[in-house]
């Protein structure tokens, strides 16, 4: 029974992946890469993988896809023009070749892979009491491994930095995106206004339990920010102007008490991002918290787009 | 009484998944976007509302059993605010065409 369920999602996950790349639209395509993002969630969570899935369906499936849907709806006015000058059938044919031939070899590799597969997970069950967090992926991200957390941060910062490049000279340091209307007694506006409370409660949960069962501040951080775009498209607040000073240092907060506590641990227990003995706990969270309104900041930011007018209302 | 617990699970849940095929099946077959929003929202609600009333004898806890249903009125809720969005496109698109 099991088998026959498996084959048939993993059937429908190559068929939204074939769909996604031959859509003739890209809207068509974004819609199969969302499906495909919340099925592929749904495989994580049959996997066990429960933080993989939930990072999946809230950045993989939800924000990309938001982010992609607003890139497809600019470029619509384009798509015609750009599709008459699309290469020819030789290039397509190679490019299905090199594809194919990338596919084949990274199934290669999957399968030549000793069983059981080299894993640190023993190491990491041994001295993860040391960390004084429960969940495993947390004490990954941010004690054994918070060197590369801490440049997926530094990795969103440029992103917004490079959303905000393609701002027009004249509206730096004004408000991104359009100004939304909506009536306000309207049911768009009666839905921004009820589901933020909920959905701040649960961003919030999401982010607190992360010490402990699966979750964490990437995915509690894309549940706030999705409130936030919900309140800001249904026309009931403005975005910020992208000059003011409580934004900017919202945006760096995160990195740089991360980089801080790293540079610490340098002076005490001796190398970058080590926590001292019986402090690791705090710090970890202390690095979780700053980081907080950064990601929302930033998750929101990207989506809301490069300024397109002033600082004025 | 376990016995009898599972069966209902297995009754309700059942027919949640048949409501749920006759949504898939009406958003394939109804002919515009204002009746496949009707089998679709009519159809899932009545769906993950019997699935999740199936699931509650099995969760164990009162607490679990809880989460549960506010899933279901999460998703009542957003899904009857987006058809209504959807629908208002649509006529929007109507009028313009």
């Amino acid at each position: 029974m099991t088998i026959v369920v498996n084959s048939g999602v993993v059937f429908l996950l190559l068929a939204l992946a074939l769909w996604t790349v031959v859509a003739r639209e890209a809207f068509l395509a974004i819609v199969g890469f969302v499906a495909y993002g919340l099925l592929l969630a749904l495989v994580w969570v049959s996997l066990s993988g429960i933080d993989v899935a939930l990072t999946e369906a809230a950045i993989g499936g939800g924000l990309t896809g938001a982010l992609l849907i607003g890139a497809a709806a600019r470029l619509r006015a384009t798509e015609t023009e750009a599709r008459a000058q699309a290469c020819g059938r030789p290039t397509r044919v190679l490019a299905l070749v090199v594809s194919a031939a990338v596919a084949v070899a990274l199934a290669l590799c999957v399968l030549v892979l000793p069983d059981p597969a080299p894993t640190l997970a023993h190491e990491v069950a041994a001295d993860i009491d040391a960390t004084g967090v429960g969940n495993p992926i947390t004490a990954v991200l941010l004690a054994f491994r918070a060197v590369d957390t801490l440049l997926e941060a530094l990795v969103l910062v440029i992103a917004l930095i490079g959303v905000w490049s393609l701002t027009p000279d004249g509206f730096w340091g004004g408000r991104p995106g359009m100004r939304h209307r909506a009536n306000p007694d309207g049911i768009f506006g009666y839905f921004a206004r009820v589901l933020p409370p909920i959905g701040v409660i649960v961003g919030i949960y999401i982010f607190w339990t992360g010490a402990d069962h699966p979750g964490g501040k990437f995915q509690g951080a894309t549940i706030l920010a999705t409130m936030w775009m919900l309140v800001l498209m249904a026309g009931l607040a403005d975005a910020p102007p992208i000059g003011r000073r409580w934004l900017r240092i919202g945006l760096v907060v995160g990195p740089l008490v991360f980089i801080a506590i790293g540079l610490a641990g340098v002076l005490v227990p001796g190398a970058f991002l080590a926590y001292p003995a019986g402090f690791a706990k705090p710090l970890i969270i202390a690095i979780e918290v700053a980081l907080m309104p950064t990601l929302v900041l930033i998750l929101g930011l990207l989506l809301a787009g490069a300024p397109e007018r002033g600082a004025r209302p | 009484m376990s016995v009898l617990v599972d069966l209902f699970t297995c009754l309700s849940v059942a027919a949640g998944a048949f409501f749920y095929l006759a949504g898939s099946v009406g958003l394939l077959r109804f002919p515009d976007a204002y009746t496949r929003l009707h089998a679709l929202t009519k159809a899932d609600n009545l769906g993950l509302a019997l699935v999740v009333l199936g699931l509650l004898p099995q969760m164990g806890g009162v607490l679990a059993g809880l989460k549960l249903v506010v899933i279901w009125l999460l998703v009542l809720f957003s899904s009857a605010a987006v058809s209504q969005l959807i629908a208002r496109a649509a006529r929007r698109r109507e009028a313009g065409a």
